[in-house]
C-alpha cells in the first residue's frame, strides 16, 4: 500500500480497494483537525461530567478543606427527606407539561399565521420576541403581572366586574402549571416557526384532493397536515422536553422553587446547596438529573423518530 | 337555545351547498382579527406593563399594575440602572465572553465536522457519537466549577468561554457534519490534484461552504449565551459582570424593597442589543433557524 502510494505519486486511485480509500481518507483528513475540538470537549464537558460520578459519594463541601468517600450517603440523605424524589418528580412534571403547551401553542400559532399576509407576518415577528429575551427578564415580568393586585388579576376583575385576588404564583398544587405556561409561552415563538416551516413542506394538491373528497377541516388536519408534520414534531418535543428538564431561570425568577418547595426543579436545588456551600449534595443531584435526561432522551427521540418512519 | 341550534343547522347547510366562498370570506375577514387579538392579548399586555412600569417613579411603580404612570420618568430611570447596573461593563463583560465562545465553538466545530463527516472508521463513529451527545446531556454545572478550580481558571472570563464552548460544541459539530456530507468530494480531489493541502483544502473549499449552516448556529448559540445566567452564576457570578448576571444582582438586591421600575428599565435596556439585530435581520434569521430545524 505504502509503497503503490511512493510509485504513484500524483494521478490517485479514486477509492478502488476499500483499504486504500481508508488511507487516502486518513491522509486528506488528518486527525488532528478534531483534535482541538476533542480536547476542549473532554476537559470542559466530559471530565465535569465523570467528576460528578465521583463527587457525588464524597462529603465535598465549603466548610472542610478534605474532600472524603461516603458511600452513599448523600443519595440516602437526599431520599430518606424526600427531596430527590419530589425533585425528578417536579422536573419531569414540568417538562412534561412544557412540552405540551408549547408545542400545542406552537402548532395553534401557526395554524393561524400560515397564510403569508401582512398582518401574518407581523405577528410572527411579535411571537419571536419572548423567543429572543432572556428567560430571566421573562420570569420577573411575569411575576409582576401574577401577583394578586398585579395585571392580570386587573385585567380579570374588569371583565367579570368582580374583585380577582388570586395568587397565581402562591398555590403548591397549580404553581407548578402557571410556571410551565411562562415557559411555553417564552418558547412557543420557536415551536411556532418550525411548525411553519413544517407547514410550508406539506403538498397543497393532498390538502385540496382531500377538501374535494368531502374531508371537513379538521379531518383534512387529523389525517393528511399533522401526521406530515412528524419531523417538525420531532424535533419541537424534544427540544422542549430537554429544554425545559434543564430549566432554571424562568422558575427563579417566579417562585425561586417555592410555594412550599412545590415548584423546585432539579436545577433551582443544584443553585441554591451550591450557594450554600454543599458541594457534595448539589453533585448529587446535578448527577440525578443528569442520569435522568440520559434515561429518557434516547427512547424518546427513538420513539418520535420511529413515528417518522411509519409514514 | 333553539335560535342557536337553527342558526347552527343552517351554517352547515349553507357551508354544504357552497362550502368555498364561506370558507374564503370567513379566512379573509375572521383570521386577521384573531390573530391581532391574538398578539395583543399575549404579547401586549406583558410588554405594556413592562414599558410603562418602566416610566414611573419608585411608589407609583411599588405594586405594579396596568395603570399608566402619572408622569413619565423613563429616561430618567434608564440613567439610573445604566450607572447603578453597572450596565456599560456588563455590556463589554457579554461581548468578552459570547464572541471568542461563539468564534471559537464554530471553527473548531467546523474543522471536526469536516474529518467526522469525510472518515468512515469505526473510531470515527464513536469519536461522533461522543461529540454529539452534548446536545441532549446536561452539563455536570458543579463539578465543571472544581475543575475550573483546579486548571486555575476559576471565574476567569477563559473559564467561562471554555464551559460555553463545551457545552455548544455538540450542537454545532451535529448541524455541520451533516451538511459536510453533501458536499460532494469530488470538490475536495479537483484542489488536492493541484497540490493543495488539507489545511488548503479546509480552509479555502470547505469552510466557505459552510456559511448559511454556519449563520444559523452562530444565531441559536449566540441567543443562549447572551441570556444564560445559570452557567454563568456557577462559573462567574460575582467576580464578572455580564448582563443577565447584573439583572438577577439588580432584582435580588429588590428584596428589601421591589424596585420594579429599575428592574424593568434594566429588562429594556438589556433586550434592545439582541432585539434590534432580530428585527433588522428578521428575514434571515427566521430562515436561518427554520432550515436548520426541518429536515
Amino acid at each position: 500500500m505504502a509503497t503503490t502510494t511512493s510509485v504513484l505519486p500524483k494521478p490517485r486511485p479514486v477509492r478502488l480497494d476499500p483499504r486504500g480509500a481508508t488511507a487516502r481518507q486518513k491522509q486528506d483528513h488528518p486527525s488532528w483537525f478534531i483534535a482541538p475540538a476533542l480536547l476542549v470537549l473532554v476537559v470542559f464537558f466530559f471530565v465535569p461530567t465523570i467528576f460528578n460520578f465521583v463527587y457525588a459519594f464524597t462529603d465535598w463541601s465549603s466548610f472542610k478543606s478534605e474532600i472524603n468517600f461516603v458511600g452513599f450517603s448523600n443519595v440516602q440523605d437526599l431520599l430518606s427527606n424526600g427531596t430527590l424524589l419530589r425533585d425528578l418528580r417536579i422536573t419531569l412534571i414540568y417538562a412534561l407539561l412544557v412540552a405540551l403547551f408549547q408545542n400545542l401553542f406552537g402548532l395553534i400559532l401557526a395554524l393561524l399565521l400560515e397564510r403569508d399576509t401582512r398582518v401574518n407576518r407581523i405577528a410572527r415577528v411579535a411571537f419571536f420576541v419572548p423567543v429572543v429575551m432572556s428567560a430571566l427578564a421573562v420570569g420577573y415580568v411575569f411575576q409582576a403581572l401574577l401577583k394578586p393586585e398585579g395585571g392580570l388579576n386587573q385585567v380579570l376583575s374588569a371583565i367579570t366586574g368582580t374583585s380577582v385576588t388570586t395568587a397565581w404564583l402562591g398555590d403548591t398544587t397549580w404553581t407548578i402549571v402557571v410556571v410551565a405556561l411562562i415557559h411555553s409561552w417564552k418558547w412557543m415563538g420557536l415551536s411556532m416557526l418550525i411548525y411553519l416551516a413544517g407547514l410550508k413542506t406539506i403538498n397543497e394538491d393532498l390538502k385540496e384532493a382531500a377538501r374535494l373528497d368531502g374531508a371537513g377541516w379538521w379531518t383534512t388536519f387529523r389525517t393528511i397536515v399533522f401526521p406530515l408534520l412528524a419531523p417538525a414534531v420531532t424535533f419541537n418535543v424534544a427540544t422542549s422536553l430537554l429544554g425545559s428538564m434543564n430549566g432554571f431561570d424562568i422558575v427563579q425568577a417566579t417562585t425561586g422553587g417555592g410555594p412550599g418547595g412545590s415548584t423546585e426543579l432539579l436545577n433551582i436545588f443544584v443553585f441554591r446547596t451550591f450557594g450554600q456551600g454543599l458541594f457534595a449534595q448539589a453533585t448529587t443531584m446535578s448527577l440525578a438529573l443528569f442520569l435522568m435526561v440520559a434515561i429518557l432522551a434516547f427512547p424518546v427521540i427513538r420513539f418520535l423518530r420511529k413515528r417518522e418512519d411509519v409514514l | 337555545m333553539s335560535a342557536l341550534a337553527t342558526s347552527r343547522a343552517n351554517a352547515t347547510t349553507n357551508s354544504g351547498h357552497d362550502r368555498r366562498p364561506h370558507h374564503r370570506s370567513w379566512k379573509r375577514l375572521i383570521q386577521p382579527v384573531v390573530a391581532l387579538t391574538a398578539v395583543i392579548t399575549l404579547l401586549g399586555v406583558p410588554f405594556y406593563l413592562v414599558i410603562i412600569t418602566a416610566g414611573k417613579s419608585q411608589e407609583e411603580a411599588f405594586d405594579p399594575n396596568l395603570v399608566p404612570p402619572t408622569k413619565w420618568q423613563l429616561f430618567e430611570n434608564f440613567g439610573q440602572v445604566f450607572t447603578q447596573g453597572n450596565m456599560a461593563p456588563a455590556f463589554f463583560g457579554s461581548l468578552l465572553i459570547m464572541v471568542p465562545a461563539v468564534v471559537g465553538v464554530l471553527l473548531l466545530g467546523a474543522m471536526a465536522s469536516w474529518v467526522l463527516a469525510r472518515r468512515s472508521s469505526r473510531v470515527m463513529a464513536v469519536v461522533y457519537a461522543l461529540a454529539i451527545s452534548g446536545i441532549v446531556l446536561p452539563p455536570a454545572v458543579v463539578t465543571v466549577v472544581l475543575l475550573l478550580r483546579q486548571i486555575g481558571l476559576a471565574g476567569t472570563a477563559v473559564g467561562m468561554i471554555g464551559v460555553y464552548m463545551g457545552m455548544y460544541l455538540s450542537t454545532v459539530i451535529f448541524f455541520v457534519t451533516g451538511f459536510v456530507r453533501t458536499i460532494p468530494v469530488e470538490l475536495e480531489e479537483a484542489a488536492r490534484v493541484d497540490g493543495v493541502g488539507p489545511f488548503g483544502v479546509f480552509f479555502r473549499i470547505i469552510f466557505p461552504l459552510l456559511g448559511p449552516t454556519l449563520a444559523t448556529a452562530t444565531i441559536l448559540i449566540c441567543l443562549y449565551i447572551w441570556n444564560d445566567v445559570f452557567y454563568a452564576l456557577f462559573v462567574v457570578g460575582g467576580r464578572l459582570d455580564t448582563l443577565p448576571l447584573n439583572l438577577y444582582e439588580v432584582a435580588s438586591a429588590g428584596l428589601y424593597l421591589q424596585n420594579w421600575h429599575l428592574i424593568f428599565a434594566y429588562i429594556i435596556l438589556m433586550s434592545l442589543p439582541l432585539l434590534i439585530t432580530f428585527v433588522v435581520m428578521q428575514r434571515k434569521i427566521i430562515s436561518g433557524i427554520t432550515s436548520g430545524a426541518v429536515k
